[in-house]
């Protein structure tokens, strides 16, 4: 996913982000991954209508090996769901709109 | 109010889709290219694209699925992201529904929504997707350097791939049901004579286990002696199956979720053409599916034709 629509978020600042009263969905991607580009229009979507709800970043893996290996993410696009700085869920692939909806919602 | 109807509506971004995005645009057909994400399909899981006709050195899967998509947009693309989950085509025009609630309606419709890949259905599969488990070695590579994966699957998309996997992992194990693999005999040649890859031959995986992530694999053999083989990671590689959640599989007399056609990607409900891998036939190749995808849009412009206008 390597839009400039999306904020972008490293390893120094992911835990101040994530801590943040307005829930996250982190986008793990890298920009060799075929299906982190797939999805990466429907995050844009998605980022469009839940402004203010909950914030959409993304996370280059290659840049940051720290965060990722955390959560012990293997695969990718990995997408997590925070809520003032915890795991609520995850997903993984490059699933469609709808299951990207549920995911949100749990935290909503 | 925007336009909701078009002469003809093309389902699916893979090589087959924008293949006849292609034929449809430079053709200056009414038409509608619908994709439920960005353009390239399975292509965009293939790390290296080495027979596709016109480009000699080879090239990856990512680049050859933005040049598809940029080659059609030159000749003025129309496309839209949307899930189409429902189709009425007993109608005329025949009627699409997305995950949205939008209707769009077609004349002729040519359905390339291809394939995605097959779970193996065992215990710790689904637990561990994305925690040692992928169906994407291009994409997850990376996360296993210096690590031992195991590689399940035959065929050219297992081979090939494993041998993908060496350039990160310190070990390969190949793990096949069979004592022979598939794959085509020069992609064999290279995993054969590469030393990172061993082979585990006629066995099957029955289960995947870890804490956290993958630590080991199950095994039995044809003969039924249960091994257990330590991996940090799986890699499922064994097949396809049809996207075809969205299809009235018993109007298009479909058996298996593929869907038959004459050799001109014709079903058997007129204006309605099926290309690419979700066409029911025995070759699945990137350079089939961009050919069947020009197929189906002659054939679509061809009923279109005898339509009273």
């Amino acid at each position: 996913m390597a839009s400039d629509k999306i904020k972008a978020i490293n390893d120094a600042d992911f835990k101040t982000t994530i801590s943040a009263s307005v829930p996250c969905l982190v986008d793990f991607w890298a920009p060799w991954c075929g299906p982190c580009k797939a999805i990466g229009p429907v995050i844009e979507d998605l980022a469009e209508e839940y402004k203010g709800k909950v914030t959409i970043l993304k996370m280059n893996v290659d840049d940051n090996p720290a965060t990722p290996g955390q959560f012990g993410i293997r695969a990718i696009p990995t997408l997590i769901l925070f809520k003032s700085g915890a795991v609520v869920d995850q997903i993984t692939g490059a699933v469609g709109k709808k299951q990207l909806v549920d995911l949100i919602n749990k935290a909503l | 109010m925007p336009k909701t109807h078009y002469d003809l509506i093309i389902l699916g971004s893979g090589p087959a889709g924008l293949t006849a995005g292609l034929y449809a645009a430079r053709a200056r057909l009414d038409h509608l290219l619908i994709e439920k994400g960005a353009a390239g399909g399975q292509v965009l899981l293939t790390d290296w694209v080495d027979n596709y006709p016109g480009f000699p050195d080879g090239l990856s899967g990512f680049e050859l699925a933005e040049k598809m998509e940029a080659h059609a947009r030159r000749f003025g693309l129309n496309t839209l992201i949307a899930n189409v989950v429902s189709m009425d085509l007993t109608q005329t025009p025949k009627r699409l529904t997305t995950e949205d609630g939008e209707e769009l309606s077609c004349d002729a419709l040519i359905i390339c929504t291809g394939a995605r890949p097959q779970l193996l259905g065992i215990p710790g599969e689904v637990e561990f997707t994305g925690k040692g488990v992928s169906y994407c070695a291009t994409c997850d590579a990376p996360f296993y350097r210096d690590m031992h994966v195991a590689v399940v699957g035959g065929g050219n998309t297992a081979v090939q791939e494993a041998a993908h996997l060496t350039k990160f992992a310190s070990r390969v194990t190949l793990i096949h049901r069979r004592d022979t693999l598939r794959a085509t005999k020069i992609v064999q040649e290279k995993a054969f004579a590469n030393d990172k890859i061993d082979f585990i031959w006629n066995s099957q995986i029955t289960a995947i286990e870890g804490e956290k992530g993958v630590e080991r694999i199950r095994l039995r053999d044809t003969a039924g002696k249960e091994s257990i083989l330590a991996v940090d990671g799986v890699f499922i590689l064994i097949g396809v199956v049809p996207n075809s959640e969205m299809l009235p599989l018993q109007l298009l007399q479909s058996e298996n979720g593929f869907i038959p056609t004459d050799n001109e990607t014709r079903t058997v409900i007129p204006g309605v053409m099926a290309a690419g891998d979700i066409r029911d036939k025995e070759v699945r190749q990137i350079v089939t599916g961009a050919g069947e995808g020009a197929t189906a849009v002659l054939a679509a412009e061809h009923y279109l034709n005898t339509l009273p206008s």
